[in-house]
């Protein structure tokens, strides 16, 4: 589904990944943690086509295309989703305006028929009660006034009614209490089917323990340094990451 | 419901404006505004105008609805209709409105008894059709105290016409007015507007305008807070495309104590267009306990459009709380990737953004079909905008 590689990008002229490999198949949900600076929301940002972001070198693909080619909201209507780190407000623009039309976006992309108001809002209800957001939060402005928590619910509603095939998470779990935590993981375990597949960025493995991966990897310098299976979050939990990074440089 | 004209008045005015002259440019209060243009044209009046039908007609859901075509009423009963006379416009310094004395034409004459609420509100439709024809509506409103009216005035037409619209607000004790001034007119009209309010103490008065049309538009609103505990609020949405030039210009002068006004000016400027905000407030020495907020912010939607802002505070007391500050910004950068990162164009999404930006305004109107049908034509003239801008954009 997704086949990242030697993947070297940066920002404002600076070399952050550097030669990073990555090859995702539907229906497999992976983590990737590392410490703070190792380029893990660099590789989130890129996926979903930031700008300023650049690729220096290397090639993604997604379901076979080309997916540094496309804009970003060409890259969202192929099924590509990312829950970012820091959601941002939008006041003035309805937040269930908002999701309608994006979705109707994908729809139209996928050559569907759009969702008429009535059809959207049922969808959308549904979808609430999964991350338990107030059904008032879908008339005030995107993000407007919510609390951190609320903003990362919003993030995880947004993805469940968009349904993407690859949904990225850039550290959702950070500052969520640990209800919050349970309901984005919970969000989150609905998408998991044979066709959807899962990158869930993350500093803690707390997130995990709800959310339990396929794969780990272990991100360091810019490169994948270490994967395994679920059991190595815990080994980062306990030993921390400096074991990993020292044993990469070896 | 001709003009009661008194015409020594109108002979005074045309005095005035020959000695005043057009405002030029070398008049700081028209520093950036240039009728150079608008001189070279002999402009006539239309001395037979007949009922033009136009969508901007609100008919049967206001109160009342008096529709002028080229200065004259040509359909509606006002029930309001008093023989109040022009008080308060300043004619004797403002080209302008000397221009209008001398010239004028019907309006509306509405007085609004003591104590009388007017249900729903009152529409004021002016038509301009025809090019090289001009027109001087003047409008006088009085509201004894303790009434309340809602008022709606919209400027509208087709072709190459010249508005120089006078409208005067005297709100009595304790009188409560909303006022929205809509103008909305040919692309290549010129509008020129000037909006004069008197309250007494404790008058509560909105005045909002909002500037979508016309190739040069200039809107002027004086306010005089002559009362104690009188409060105003202007707010006002200028949204500029092409060529177009939006001038706004409006003064506050605090007289008396405890008065509170509140400002809030929102611009939008694209392609090669032109805004301007110029506020000023005037706080008297004997206007203590005055509260005064006074806000403009613009966006720019293109490398070559232009705003100029000047907010400008008088203050000859001490004891008052005043504030004010502009802003001259783009599309958020950060907004625009999060709409495109759930699927939505760019163009889409920039004209979320900027209907966002509008909405602050447009959401404030109490009146639903006026904002329905601001919120349209802001709608329609937005899509149009955008092919021609990528051009001139990034």
């Amino acid at each position: 589904m997704l086949e990242i590689k030697n993947l070297h990008a940066g920002i404002d002229g600076k070399e952050i990944l550097r030669g990073l490999d990555l090859t995702i198949r539907p229906g497999e949900v992976h983590a990737i943690m590392g410490p703070n600076g190792s380029g893990k929301s660099t590789l989130a940002n890129v996926l979903a086509g930031r700008p300023k972001y650049e690729v220096l070198e290397g090639s993604i693909t997604f379901e076979g295309k080309n997916l540094l080619e496309m804009p970003t909201e060409d890259r969202a209507r192929e099924g590509v989703f990312l829950a970012m780190q820091y959601p941002v407000e939008i006041p003035g623009v309805n937040n269930i305006y908002f999701l309608k039309a994006a979705l109707n976006a994908l729809r139209k992309h996928r050559g569907e028929e759009e969702l008429d108001a009535i059809e959207f809002l049922q969808l959308a209800r549904e979808k609430m009660k999964v991350v338990e957001l107030d059904e008032s939060f879908m008339n005030r402005g995107v993000n407007e006034g919510f609390s951190g928590g609320e903003k990362k619910r919003n993030e995880i509603f947004q993805m469940a009614v968009l349904d993407p095939k690859l949904a990225i998470l850039d550290e959702t779990d950070s500052g969520l209490d640990i209800d919050a935590l349970r309901i984005v993981a919970e969000g989150v375990n609905m998408l998991r089917t044979e066709r959807h597949s899962v990158l869930v960025i993350t500093h803690y493995q707390r997130l995990l323990r709800y959310l339990v991966p396929d794969f780990v990897h272990v991100l360091a310098n810019g490169r994948i340094v270490k994967s395994g299976g679920k059991e190595l979050a815990e080994e980062l939990e306990q030993k921390g990451y400096d074991w990993v990074e020292t044993e990469a440089v070896a | 419901m001709t003009a009661v004209v008194d015409t020594d008045l109108r002979e005074r005015a045309a005095e005035t404006f020959a000695k005043l002259g057009w405002p030029t440019t070398r008049i700081e209060e028209w520093r950036t505004t240039n009728l150079a243009p608008l001189q070279k044209i002999n402009w006539r009046v239309d001395e037979n105008p007949r009922a033009i039908e136009h969508p901007a007609t609100l008919g049967g859901r206001a109160a009342v609805e008096l529709v002028f075509v080229n200065g004259r009423l040509v359909s509606g009963e006002n029930p309001f209709g008093g023989d109040v006379d022009a008080q308060i416009a300043d004619w004797e310094r403002n080209a302008m409105v000397a221009l209008n004395t001398a010239n004028m034409q019907d309006g509306a004459r509405i007085e609004i008894p003591a104590g009388t609420v007017v249900d729903g509100f009152i529409h004021l439709l002016f038509i301009g059709h025809g090019d090289g024809i001009w027109s001087h509506p003047r409008n006088v409103i009085v509201v004894g105290a303790n009434a309340q009216v809602a008022i709606v005035e919209t400027y509208a037409g087709t072709g190459s016409y010249f508005t120089n619209a006078v409208t005067e607000i005297i709100a009595g004790e304790s009188a409560v007015v909303d006022h929205t001034r809509f103008e909305r007119e040919s692309m290549s009209a010129f509008h020129v507007g000037n909006v004069f309010i008197h309250q007494a103490r404790g008058a509560n008065v909105t005045s909002r305008s909002v500037a979508i049309g016309a190739a040069l538009a200039r809107s002027e609103t004086s306010v005089v807070l002559a009362g104690e505990g009188a409060s105003v609020t202007l707010e006002g949405l200028f949204v500029g495309s092409g060529t177009q030039h939006l001038d706004n210009h409006t003064t506050i002068d605090h007289v008396q104590p405890h008065c509170e006004s509140h400002e809030l000016y929102k611009g939008v400027l694209d392609q090669n267009a032109r805004g301007v905000f110029d506020g000023r407030i005037i706080v008297r020495p004997g206007a203590q306990k005055t509260v005064s907020r006074q806000e403009n912010r613009n966006l720019l939607l293109s490398e070559t459009a232009i705003v100029d802002s000047k907010p400008t505070l008088e203050i000859h007391n001490d004891d008052v709380k005043c504030n004010h500050g502009s802003t001259i910004g783009q599309i958020d950068a950060e907004q625009l990737f999060y709409l495109r990162s759930r699927g939505i164009g760019e163009d889409e999404s920039r004209n979320l953004l900027v209907h966002a930006f509008a909405s602050e305004i447009v959401d404030r109107m109490k009146i639903e079909p006026v904002r329905e049908q601001i919120r349209r034509a802001l709608f329609e003239a937005m899509p149009d905008r955008l092919p021609e801008r990528r051009g001139t954009s990034r």
